[in-house]
């Protein structure tokens, strides 16, 4: 997956969500960055300072240069535009290759016109002091917008990596949209360790679900049944020779075609108990027939 | 307070988390006994808290917190708690005069950012530098709920930068809790308000979700909570980071349990 750090000029889209963040990610991504010795100039906007610098060890944020718009993000305290400060971000830059990491771009499509943040996405990546050689990592809180500016960032993007997760595992799907060529999909299967060092599981772990709590030992369900799960070969043969009452057969078919035969073989006897009333009158006397 | 849901999120009041801001969400139910939770728990955590309510006045706080086991009447003289009555206010701003200063004066206005009620937050908790704020262990803003004030006519962004800012001098500067509730209406399709709940959750390092069954009321199951804890992306941390219990809301206290586990159909 850290091919997609290997390109240069690009914007990076890192998708995520609520139930998913992408910030661990970012700060992966930047960890990576920072160990080939590069400069990071990290945009601010959510998180403060200090939380964004926590877990990272103290050579990558040596290498990282924090512009914090998270204290003050209207300028209530005297400030200026966002969009003013992510292009400041580079000019204080060292020249040469730079990544600039924005955190998030949510938050700037919330507070700066669409349209304006794709223009200054779009100049970035043409600067003058590091002409072509502008690496931007976005994150973005697809669940935070519509569909129209999250197309719009899209068709800015080279890559596109949506953060996920599976059977407890998180997941990068990176998206390679690529004009004229078939676009390349792949999926990720990864952890973030403390250090923020990115850990790849090279199978896709399908089966093995992680055991909730404490392993129980394992119980035998049929153990004390009172009936029959299973049958044996016999019990299986009986059960398929044996007719079932709805079953039409031709049999049945004679009995119902021939009723009276059925009823010339059967006899009722009555015996009347000795201390039975009977009634010889005709019940059937008064109706004047 | 709670204690059962003390333990299902691993906190007591003697040793409460510091920095951090926590969501509550509910929705087809009402989350307010998570608010009187909160309100109880930081009270009784000798916090000193200040509690934005708009939703209920404080008379209806006060009467729930007594059955929880705080008296807020005591807590507002001694100064631990300052409360905001929103619906006081509110009824002030559109009948008071024009010239009384105001901490929701953004009805009025047309610029509707919530720079006063920041000002009225940051005033209330930052330490006066008296000696009197020491006594209290870290502050915690309370807010129930944000929706009202969208239903104020307060665009979306203007509440995120009211958290954002509280965030940044309460979680950050004075190292304490920010608590907020916000409706789900998912069923309404309002836009603002899902946005807000999102964007409000990406902020969050907690998330409390009570929501209606979906079957729909029963006697005996009243909703479910949803915890999601978010943060690192670890291996098998799936069992730890998302649970979800079943509750049933009792006359002081609310008890929890797995789902489909509810002492009344065992």
């Amino acid at each position: 997956m850290l091919q997609i750090l290997a390109s240069r000029g690009d914007l990076v889209l890192l998708r995520d969500s609520v139930e998913w963040e992408g910030r661990s990610l970012l700060k992966a991504l930047i960890r990576e960055v920072a160990l080939k010795g590069e400069q990071v100039q990290v945009l601010g906007c959510e998180v403060s300072e200090e939380v964004f610098r926590e877990g990272l060890d103290s050579d990558t944020n040596s290498r990282l240069v924090y512009h914090d718009i998270f204290r003050d993000p209207q300028g209530w305290t005297g400030n200026w535009g966002p969009l003013g400060i992510l292009r400041a971000c580079l000019r204080g830059a060292e020249p040469g290759p730079c990544t600039l990491a924005v955190d998030s771009l949510s938050w700037l499509l919330l507070h700066a016109p669409c349209s304006a943040l794709c223009q200054t996405l779009r100049a970035l990546g043409h600067d003058n002091s590091h002409p072509g050689r502008v690496r931007v990592l976005g994150l973005l809180h697809e669940d935070v917008h519509g569909p129209g500016p999250l197309g719009a960032l899209r068709s800015l993007a080279q890559i596109e990596v949506t953060v996920g997760g599976n059977l407890g595992f998180t997941t990068a799907q990176v998206f390679h949209p690529k004009p004229r060529h078939r676009s390349i999909e792949q999926t990720y299967w990864f952890s973030i360790l403390p250090n923020f060092s990115l850990e790849f599981h090279k199978e896709p772990l399908l089966e093995p679900r992680p055991h909730r709590g404490p392993q129980s030992p394992t119980v035998d369900a049929m153990a004390d049944l009172t009936f029959n799960v299973h049958l044996s070969k016999k019990e299986r043969e009986a059960r398929d020779t044996l007719a079932l009452p709805f079953h039409f057969s031709s049999e049945k078919q004679q009995s119902l075609l021939h009723p009276a035969l059925a009823s010339s073989t059967s006899q009722i006897f009555y015996e009347p108990d000795a201390d039975d009333y009977l009634d010889q009158e005709d019940p059937d006397d008064d109706l004047d027939i | 307070m709670f204690p059962e849901l003390n333990n299902l999120l691993n906190v007591s009041p003697d040793k409460p988390e510091q920095g951090k801001f926590t969501l509550l969400c509910d929705a087809k139910t009402d989350g307010g006994f998570l608010v009187h939770h909160f309100l109880s728990f930081y009270l009784k955590a000798n916090c000193k808290v200040c509690f934005v309510a708009l939703l209920q006045s404080f008379s209806h706080y006060n009467i729930v917190g007594q059955k929880l086991g705080v008296n807020l009447i005591a807590a507002r003289d001694r100064g631990q708690l300052v409360f905001f009555e929103g619906l006081k206010s509110t009824v002030e701003v559109l009948f008071g005069s024009k010239e009384q200063p105001n901490t929701l004066k953004f009805i009025r206005e047309s610029s509707s950012d919530l720079k006063s009620l920041y000002e009225f937050v940051q005033k209330a908790l930052t330490p006066s530098g008296d000696g009197s704020a020491t006594s209290w262990k870290f502050p915690v803003l309370l807010v129930d709920d944000l929706s009202v004030l969208l239903s104020l006519g307060v665009e979306a962004v203007a509440v995120l930068d009211f958290i954002q800012y509280c965030r940044a001098t309460v979680c950050c500067q004075l190292k304490g809790n920010v608590v907020a509730l916000v409706h789900d209406s998912d069923q309404t399709e309002d836009e603002e308000n899902a946005m807000l709940m999102n964007a409000l959750g990406h902020q969050s390092s907690l998330i409390l979700r009570a929501e209606g069954l979906v079957t729909g009321f029963c006697k005996d199951v009243h909703g479910q909570l949803k915890i999601l804890r978010r943060g690192l992306l670890q291996p098998k941390s799936e069992q730890t980071r998302s649970l979800i219990y079943q509750y049933k809301i009792q006359d002081k206290s609310v008890t929890f349990f797995a789902r489909g586990l509810s002492p009344a159909v065992l």
